[in-house]
């Protein structure tokens, strides 16, 4: 059983190591061609320069003696084309390392940029279901594992195998009885190697799955860092980090014990293997048997010991190779994560409307967006013009099939009507607007903008026809300006500070040490909570949207810059289907609805004087009688 | 590099132990060529089979005795180099709670984690690497080196003529890219910044359809990163064809005026033979050097970067001799600038000057960063001020034991944190031995209990990290739940019932004013009907103290206090209800 299992083990790192060079070869396959062909020369130099003193002892030194002749002319023209294929090898040999370096740093370039791009299209739940430290832990420690593996293993592992054929051939080439034992030897040296590689690999495994739970920690601790300090936790949390840290630690000295075995065990197999050589030569030439001569023996030997040194040098890597699986497994396992499904097909257009009120395409950049809706059945294409209608069909969800957090949700929105959520935290009030842009998908009902089924819309054009405002403010690094260009990419400065000046923003801008230039690093860590979400308001203002969710955008600014964003975000609301979930009145009076959630349904919904007059919920919310 | 040595503490040992054997193992391999020698010599040559048998054993008992040695040494290396990175995280991570904010910005969280990873496990392989072969390589390069001298005076010049090209050749290559390494992890460092940026504002990247615009900006800082990595790497692609000219200049040499002494009579067959073997052992030692040369170049970097961190003196001094008593839960603020950037001229806090008795509860209110937040922060001293004094119980709180200080003021910070774990757990963290019972009963005080109580498994659920499976509200409350635990003689509120309702709040401040009566209470809120009832309310203004008097007082005279009041009222009130 557990053979079976390290068998099946040992398969999959082969398999993983040999799509890391398939993913090598995608891109490089050229170069590497070229560092196969320069590392052949190479190995071939090296060889001739190894033999060469067999050449010089028996063409020139022991007939020069005999003769005592003192005539170096034919030595020294054989020394010149020795050098010259030795200043062959040590081109190509720099040619191969140099190019080398190109391959595996362009390859982890190819492999980070793809590994970025195939985080970026991951659906949300990805995010929820995977600590972030383990995502990181991809791009810092199992990416450098693969470094290794292509900048030096292979390399290294291709001259090997090239030295170790020349060898074996021109040992068959003197004699085939005496190549057979130093064949045994070598099977005995790869049994030796693929059994420890797979002990260490076991451990290798366990290593990284230990380094990703002590970056985890790391990363959980400091993140919380001000809470440690205020509690002085930091004796405790020292325990605890030193547990996952000790666990690291045997795992580390465990792969790292087997692997290290590999290179004394392997070279003095090869030493027995020459005594072998010695012992059975000698018998076979003593008693001139199987053609062997003493002549041949001394050659043997040599040659013997060159043909076993590739095996340990290549077992050295083994270590590297194992690791480098263990890193690819993770590495390649995100990289196979489905991306987010998007069949959409309905665009958004710029569009021109005629007198008629006929909508058609146009290529220029105009006011005026529509959806181009195509349709297969009759080959036509439709345009509907973007306006902001949401409406909710009986929509049921839950973020595992099996236990629904929404139920039976209708609402509509005409274009331009603000709709406010109201109800306890867990009612659904963030979920409801977390599927309307399709970071979820509904289990079951309809979801339609502008009349057409959300489903059918590219996500893209879907998001990009709504304003978000988050419950947690994120900001990316860069400037303040920068920041609030992310809500449309190709908006002037004047374009941004207009925005900041409708959320209110400007004038804490304007107090930062550079202004609009202001660098912001570390999530925006140099910004309190009020401005943070103060700019992000501003980042939804300058995306101009038909439609706008805000979801407890203002619960951490002050009274005093509330009633500032209050202002502006009426201005920005005006003509905007607006989506707000809210905590106090001033938000929630002057919506032309306001729906009521509880436990995931609603149970009220109406005009503020509506409910008011209806007395339930909503009225004692209102009132703070809170007996019910 | 000191540092890291220092880290290796008990794991020296098996250092050398790892050293000795490899001692042990050299010799055995320099042992065996002159067994050979003699099996050829004397057996081979001289047709001696006993010979062969006899010395073909020693060399197989030989290679056993070798292996043991071997196995050993890496067996030690292992969980030397192990045990080195495992103390060299605990120091780092020690190092880290001792820092302040600021020096934990100046590094930054990415930072650290690479240093705590990616730069321990270089400095790792790093050090196995060496222990290993920085004993072998040497003494194979010298026991050669005297045997070529002790065969040819003349012709081991060429050695040395060799060598010296290596090492400045080699040398130069070190020191550049040395320089170009350091680059290199910087960018690294900015690189993972921008990844973890983009795991925790994915729904704002995808919110805003910015994936392509992501990708490009990842691929430009990807881009940089390949630049500086060819550049370094390239460099040490110099590394083998160096020393291939050293290699074969020798052999060249060697066989030319090998060939000459030999016709002369000054040198034999034999001696020459040596000669080249003794260049191939040669060879590989100084391969082996190389290789050590670009792992220490490699990871000379990682060892600067985590000595800066190891090195960095934490901004917050320990007083020599501190008070380990806090009488009371009076606070005073002496006169008080303080800014975050030092030298920056701009104070977050400009004259302060405050005193609050022991036992008052104060209401603090103000507009966003007018300071709220950075006044509380020096109370607990996660900051020192820049000039005047902050005092609790009469004694300046740089004075204090920092742990016994903590310990007497407890903070709810703004954005606070709950760890993965279960409720108790997190709890305890207030006091670690506080029962089942006492933790109920914070929870009562804090509002907490209702909610918990409807959780499946109770005070017994498991917290997600970071609190990702509770509402805000309800973090909140347990983070004050946490607090209160403590039972410190100071509690400071900061904006910490912001998620949750109106009538809540004002329970959990009802329960506040019966349970703890003798504990001074600081609540920072944007709500008046939070601060209303304290005995003072405190308004703040662009890091200054705008008024402090009583609410019904304030309302009279204070301009802010009277806007704040009349939006509230007019807004009427807040639509969360008890979760």
């Amino acid at each position: 059983m557990s053979k079976k299992k390290s068998k099946a083990r040992m398969a999959t790192a082969s398999a993983l190591i040999s799509r890391t060079i398939r993913y090598m070869l995608h891109y490089y396959k050229f170069q590497f061609l070229l560092v196969v062909l320069c590392i052949l020369i190479t190995a071939i130099a090296t060889v001739v320069g190894a033999t060469f003193p067999q050449t010089l002892i028996d063409d020139y030194i022991t007939p020069m003696i005999e003769s005592g002749s003192t005539d170096f002319s034919g030595l020294a023209s054989d020394l010149v084309r020795l050098a010259c294929i030795m200043a062959l090898g040590v081109v190509t040999a720099f040619t191969y390392n140099r190019i080398m370096v190109n391959v595996s740093q362009g390859t982890m370039r190819h492999l980070r940029d793809d590994l970025f791009a195939k985080m970026e299209s991951l659906p949300i739940k990805y995010f929820d279901t995977h600590a972030h430290g383990d995502i990181m832990s991809v791009y810092t420690n199992d990416v450098d594992t693969l470094r290794q593996l292509l900048s030096q293993s292979i390399p290294q592992i291709i001259n090997s195998v090239i030295t170790m054929v020349a060898t074996f051939i021109t040992m068959i080439i003197l004699n085939p009885a005496l190549t057979v034992i130093s064949l045994l030897t070598a099977a005995v040296m790869l049994w030796v190697t693929s059994k420890f590689s797979k002990l260490s690999g076991r451990y290798y495994v366990h290593q990284q799955q230990d380094l990703g739970a002590v970056d985890g920690f790391i990363e959980e601790m400091l993140d919380g860092q001000k809470v440690v300090k205020v509690f002085c936790h930091e004796e405790a949390a020292k325990e605890d980090f030193h547990k996952v840290n000790e666990k690291l630690r045997n795992s580390t000295t465990k792969a790292n014990s087997y692997a290290n075995l590999l290179m004394p065990v392997n070279a003095n197999i090869g030493w027995v293997s020459y005594a072998l050589v010695a012992i059975v030569g000698a018998i076979l030439g003593i008693n001139e048997l199987a053609g062997v001569t003493i002549g041949t023996v001394v050659t043997f030997v040599g040659l013997n010991r060159s043909f076993t040194n590739p095996i340990t040098q290549v077992s050295q890597q083994v270590n590297f190779v194992v690791n480098a699986a263990a890193g690819a497994q993770r590495v390649f396992e995100l990289m196979d994560q489905t991306p987010e499904v998007d069949n959409g097909y309905v665009e958004l257009v710029n569009a021109i409307e005629d007198e008629n009120g006929k909508i058609t395409e146009s290529p220029t950049r105009t006011n005026l967006w529509a959806w181009k809706h195509p349709h297969k059945a009759s080959g036509t294409v439709t345009y509907t013009k973007l306006e902001g209608g949401v409406v909710l069909d009986h929509v049921d969800f839950g973020y595992n099939e099996d236990k629904m957090v929404l139920h039976d949700i209708s609402l509509y929105a005409k274009p331009g009507q603000k709709i406010a959520f109201v109800g306890a935290t867990g009612a659904g009030k963030t979920t409801i607007t977390n599927l309307i842009n399709r970071f979820y998908d509904i289990a079951d009902g309809k979801i339609r903008y502008d009349g057409i089924n959300i489903n059918k819309i590219k996500k893209a054009d879907l998001r990009r026809s709504l304003g978000i405002v988050l419950q947690d403010t994120h900001l990316f690094t860069g400037t303040v300006m920068d920041n609030i260009r992310y809500g449309k990419l190709d908006a002037t400065d004047e374009d941004c500070i207009k925005a900041a000046k409708l959320a209110n923003a400007d004038s804490f801008i304007r107090r930062l040490p550079d202004g609009y230039q202001t660098m912001l690093t570390g999530d925006g860590a140099n910004l309190s909570q009020g401005q943070r979400q103060l700019l992000a308001i501003a980042r939804a203002a300058v995306a101009d949207p038909p439609a706008l969710i805000l979801d407890e955008a203002t619960s951490s600014i002050d009274t005093h810059t509330e009633k500032l964003v209050q202002d502006g975000m009426d201005a920005l609301m005006k003509g905007r289907t607006t989506f707000v979930i809210a905590h106090r009145l001033s938000t929630v009076k002057n919506s032309d609805c306001i729906i009521v959630m509880e436990q995931g349904r609603i149970i009220e919904r109406g005009t503020h004087d509506e409910l008011i007059a209806a007395k339930g919920k909503y009225y004692q919310l209102y009132t703070g009688n809170f007996a019910a | 590099m000191r540092k890291i040595l220092q880290q290796l503490k008990q794991y020296k040992r098996d250092t050398f132990l790892c050293i000795g054997m490899t001692t042990l193992e050299v010799i055995m391999e320099i042992l065996m060529p002159f067994v050979t020698a003699i099996i050829i010599d004397q057996g081979l040559q001289a047709s001696n089979l006993p010979v062969v048998y006899q010395y073909g054993i020693l060399i197989v008992v030989m290679a056993l005795l070798s292996l043991c040695f071997g196995a050993l040494a890496g067996k030690a290396s292992a969980s030397a180099a192990a045990g080195l990175s495992a103390n060299l995280r605990e120091a780092i991570y020690a190092k880290i709670q001792t820092f302040s904010f600021s020096n934990i910005d100046k590094f930054s969280v990415p930072g650290l984690v690479t240093r705590m990873t990616t730069d321990i496990t270089n400095v790792q392989n790093a050090y196995m690497m060496i222990i290993r072969v920085a004993v072998r390589a040497p003494l194979n390069l010298i026991f050669s080196f005297l045997m070529c001298l002790f065969i040819n005076v003349q012709l081991s010049l060429m050695f040395l003529m060799a060598a010296a090209f290596l090492i400045i050749v080699i040398g130069a290559i070190m020191v550049v890219t040395l320089k170009i390494f350091n680059e290199v992890f910087h960018r690294y460092d900015d690189l993972n910044a921008s990844v973890q940026e983009n795991v925790t504002a994915i729904r704002v990247v995808k919110a805003f359809v910015r994936e392509d615009y992501e990708n490009k900006k990842f691929s430009k800082a990807s881009q940089v990163l390949y630049k500086l990595f060819v550049k370094a790497e390239g460099l040490l692609a110099f590394n083998n064809p160096a020393m291939m000219v050293a290699v074969y200049f020798c052999i060249i040499s060697v066989s030319w005026f090998g060939a000459q002494f030999i016709v002369g009579g000054t040198l034999t067959t034999g001696d020459l033979t040596s000669l080249f073997s003794y260049i191939m052992a040669l060879l590989m030692s100084l391969m082996m050097l190389s290789m050590i040369v670009v792992m220490i170049s490699m990871s000379m970097a990682s060892i600067r970067r985590i000595s800066e961190v190891l090195g960095e003196i934490p901004d917050l001094k320990e007083p020599e001799h501190p008070v380990e008593q806090v009488a009371d839960g009076s606070i005073d603020f002496n006169h008080v600038n303080f800014a975050y950037n030092q030298g920056s001229g701009k104070y977050a806090l400009s004259d302060i000057d405050l005193h609050i008795n022991s036992g008052e509860t104060i209401g603090v209110i103000g507009g966003t960063g007018s300071g709220k937040s950075s006044l509380v922060n020096l109370i607990c001293r996660l900051y020192d001020v820049n000039d005047g004094s902050v005092c609790v119980g009469g004694v300046d709180v740089r004075q204090y034991d920092t742990e016994v200080l903590r310990n007497q003021v407890s903070v709810v910070l703004q954005k606070n944190t709950l760890f993965s774990g279960s409720i108790l757990d997190n709890l305890r963290w207030g006091n670690p031995d506080a029962t089942e019972e006492e933790c109920v009963e914070a929870c009562k005080a804090a509002c907490a209990d209702e909610f918990i109580d409807r959780m499946p498994k109770g005070y017994r659920t498991k917290i997600e990290r970071g609190g990702s499976n509770v509402s805000g509200g309800q973090k909140q409350r347990l983070c004050i739940a946490r607090a209160l635990l403590k039972k410190p003689k100071i509690l400071i509120l900061d904006d910490s019932t912001s998620a949750v309702d109106t009538a809540t709040d004002a329970k959990i401040r009802e329960a506040f004013a019966q349970k703890i009566p003798g504990t001074t209470k600081i609540i920072i809120a944007q709500r008046i009907s939070s601060v209303e009832n304290a005995d003072r309310i405190l308004v703040m203004d662009d890091g200054k103290v705008n008024a402090f008097d009583t609410h019904e007082n304030l309302l009279k005279t204070n301009p802010i206090y009277q806007e704040i009041y009349q939006a509230q009222i007019k807004g009427g009130g807040d639509f969360d209800q008890p979760a």
